[in-house]
């Protein structure tokens, strides 16, 4: 139950189809509770997810976002995850340049069968924006 | 008419080049006291331009200076902070004031020296320069007209023959050779069996020219190593290093002075090359030691 | 190609500093694929800009567009309206780019949001290289397509120099020495005598600044 007036981060998890976004699922149905303000939206490859998304998210209102996609060795479009990985290292550049902590994205990777991963991973980054505060471009 | 560096060159005697490097500053003091030390010690003193791209005083004055003092001044010439006019310009005065010896370089890059953000001039480099020498001597300039009074010049270059790959290296000799270079002065060395292959090469492509084998004075087996790592085109064998490192704390400089003599004498005794040219590299005061040591 | 890279987010924040309404207009030739200012740097550096407003609490407006080339006067002349309704245009092409439009539109200002840097090709995913000085004399035939003015600190037309260290320049011991590796090329190709001849002084007025070549087509 919320505290009155405590800060609800409001985050974005971009989750790959073929890995993270089964993980939410399998949290779901195995009753591992994460966090209700993250937000999943389901991406066919992490690789999909382009700087751009990531900015215009902060652009709407989003405090953090989530990149989740497969493990290394493991995307079934093969480098996906990499690309990914990259574009997260160069938009944290471009998030300094406006004033943007870059500890408000992360990128993670999973398995479809990791619900426990996926909700751990979810506590951990609300708590971290929690701690962080809204976003200064809100 | 001849100079009488070059008339020394001719003689066929061991010739015996020294170095004065120019204060950064208008103090000359050192600089004259290091002129009359050595002056009559040797047959001709090369003053640097510049050195390592270090801003000091002129090449030109500090040749005026020796001049000046009785000594036989080798002007040394960079393309790196004067452009093919400036060069000019600078060997028609020299000429009038009967400095006559030109060692004609390319020049260390700017990054290396103290004013790093000056813009590099290499309008020419060291063959170029060469040449330009000779159409100097020919009575017109490098815009091709026709110059009122005439120039005369005993002009050289330097070599490296640890160079490595020494193919390009030898490549850049050759022009240099045709260019019209007289004498050369090399790089230092330290392993006298790599540098008779290097004269053999040399004999046999000219007998005419006259090679001064570089000599630096080694301070210290730390000073050694360096060299032979970090310096471009400098060989030092293991067995230098290591004979250096036996000096006594404090004796380094000694054990440098005996091998610097010892290569000198070498040099001399089995007429490997025309002579030596000696760099003391702000050891100016030892060198008379070297001298003596090497029987010179 | 051209290479360019964008300035710094906190110099284009000055330039454009107090504009309400802009127009970031992007290039799809060379910028475009050094990644510098094409279609897709052009909505990072909104997206950014945005951000970066709404954060000091000022008011600003950003329209997009990217033309094929800023370089050309027809297509800049094409903007007309979209010019006409902002304050200043941000250009995100090189600097030829951002003069022809400068030059269209004299009564709009137009600002550089990337610095030019040279003439080059890609030498790996994300990295660009220098290879020619646009200096008016090509030398290439005589050095087995290798450039010693670029590649040669001193520029050297005979060289090497004496600063030359197993290959690589005296200068940066990552940068290979452009003599060596010119030796190395017309020995492979047996030419080593185009480099035993001696070259003269370059002509360092081949091209009178700022340059103008006028022909007839063909």
């Amino acid at each position: 139950m919320k505290a009155k007036g405590a800060f609800s981060p409001d985050i974005i998890a971009f989750c790959c189809a073929q890995s993270a976004y089964q993980a939410a699922d399998t949290a779901g149905s195995m009753r591992i509770p994460y966090p209700e303000n993250i937000r999943v939206i389901r991406v066919p490859c992490a690789g999909r997810v382009d700087v751009l998304h990531i900015l215009r998210a902060f652009e709407k209102g989003a405090d953090g976002v989530l990149v989740l996609g497969c493990h290394e060795e493991a995307c079934r479009h093969l480098s996906g995850n990499v690309r990914a990985k990259n574009r997260v290292q160069k938009l944290n550049t471009l998030l300094q340049e406006v004033g943007i902590d870059g500890e408000r994205v992360e990128m993670f990777t999973l398995a479809p069968n990791q619900g426990f991963r996926f909700a751990r991973i979810a506590n951990e980054i609300n708590e971290r924006i929690k701690e962080l505060g809204p976003s200064p471009v809100k | 008419m001849a100079t009488a560096f070059k008339e020394t060159l001719n003689s066929g005697k061991f010739v015996v080049t020294g170095e004065i490097g120019p204060p950064k500053g208008t103090n000359l003091e050192k600089t004259v006291h290091h002129i009359d030390l050595l002056k009559d010690k040797v047959d001709a003193l090369n003053v640097t331009d510049n050195q390592s791209s270090v801003m000091r005083f002129p090449s030109l004055g500090t040749a005026l200076l020796i001049k000046e003092r009785g000594g036989e001044p080798i002007l040394q010439m960079t393309c790196r902070d004067r452009n093919r006019m400036a060069l000019e310009a600078d060997l028609l005065f020299a000429y009038t004031r009967g400095i006559g010896n030109v060692l004609c370089l390319t020049g260390d890059s700017i990054t290396v020296g103290d004013h790093k953000e000056a813009k590099a001039v290499f309008d020419l480099d060291s063959a170029q320069l060469l040449h330009m020498v000779r159409i100097l001597e020919s009575g017109k300039d490098l815009g091709e007209n026709e110059l009122d009074g005439a120039v005369k010049f005993c002009a050289g270059a330097i070599v490296t023959p640890e160079a490595n790959p020494i193919e390009p290296q030898l490549i850049k000799f050759e022009k240099k050779v045709q260019a019209g270079a007289e004498f050369f002065q090399t790089q230092a060395i330290y392993d006298l069996d790599n540098f008779k292959k290097f004269m053999g090469y040399v004999r046999g492509l000219d007998k005419n020219i006259k090679i001064l084998a570089g000599i630096v004075l080694l301070a210290s087996a730390r000073m050694a190593k360096y060299m032979n790592e970090s310096v471009p085109g400098v060989f030092v064998p293991q067995a230098l290093i290591d004979e250096m490192a036996t000096a006594e704390k404090g004796k380094g400089v000694q054990k440098g002075i005996e091998i610097a003599s010892r290569l000198i004498k070498q040099l001399k005794e089995e007429a490997i090359c025309d002579g030596v040219h000696i760099m003391a590299i702000g050891r100016e005061e030892v060198v008379p030691d070297i001298l003596a040591a090497a029987g010179l | 190609m051209i290479v360019a890279e964008r300035k710094p987010l906190e110099d284009i924040k000055e330039m454009i500093a107090g504009y309400k309404k802009i127009l970031i207009l992007g290039c799809g030739t060379c910028v475009t694929i050094c990644w510098a200012g094409g279609e897709k740097e052009v909505a990072v550096l909104s997206s950014q800009l945005r951000l970066a407003s709404k954060k000091n609490g000022n008011e600003l407006e950003i329209l997009e567009d990217t033309i094929e080339r800023q370089c050309e006067k027809e297509l800049v002349e094409a903007l007309k309206d979209k010019v006409q309704q902002v304050e200043v245009v941000l250009s995100m092409g090189c600097g030829a780019g951002v003069q022809t439009i400068a030059e269209i539109f004299p009564d709009t200002p137009v600002y550089p949001a990337l610095n030019t840097k040279f003439v080059g090709m890609p030498e790996g995913e994300g990295i660009w290289v220098e290879t020619c000085r646009t200096c008016g004399d090509c030398f290439l035939d005589k050095t087995g397509g290798i450039c010693p003015i670029v590649r040669c600190a001193k520029g050297l037309l005979n060289g090497p120099c004496g600063g030359t260290n197993s290959g690589k320049c005296e200068v940066d011991p990552e940068k290979d020495c452009a003599w060596t590796l010119i030796y190395r090329r017309l020995e492979q190709q047996g030419r080593l005598d185009t480099m035993r001849k001696y070259y003269p002084p370059r002509n360092f007025q081949a091209v009178i600044r700022p340059g103008k070549v006028e022909t007839l087509q063909a």
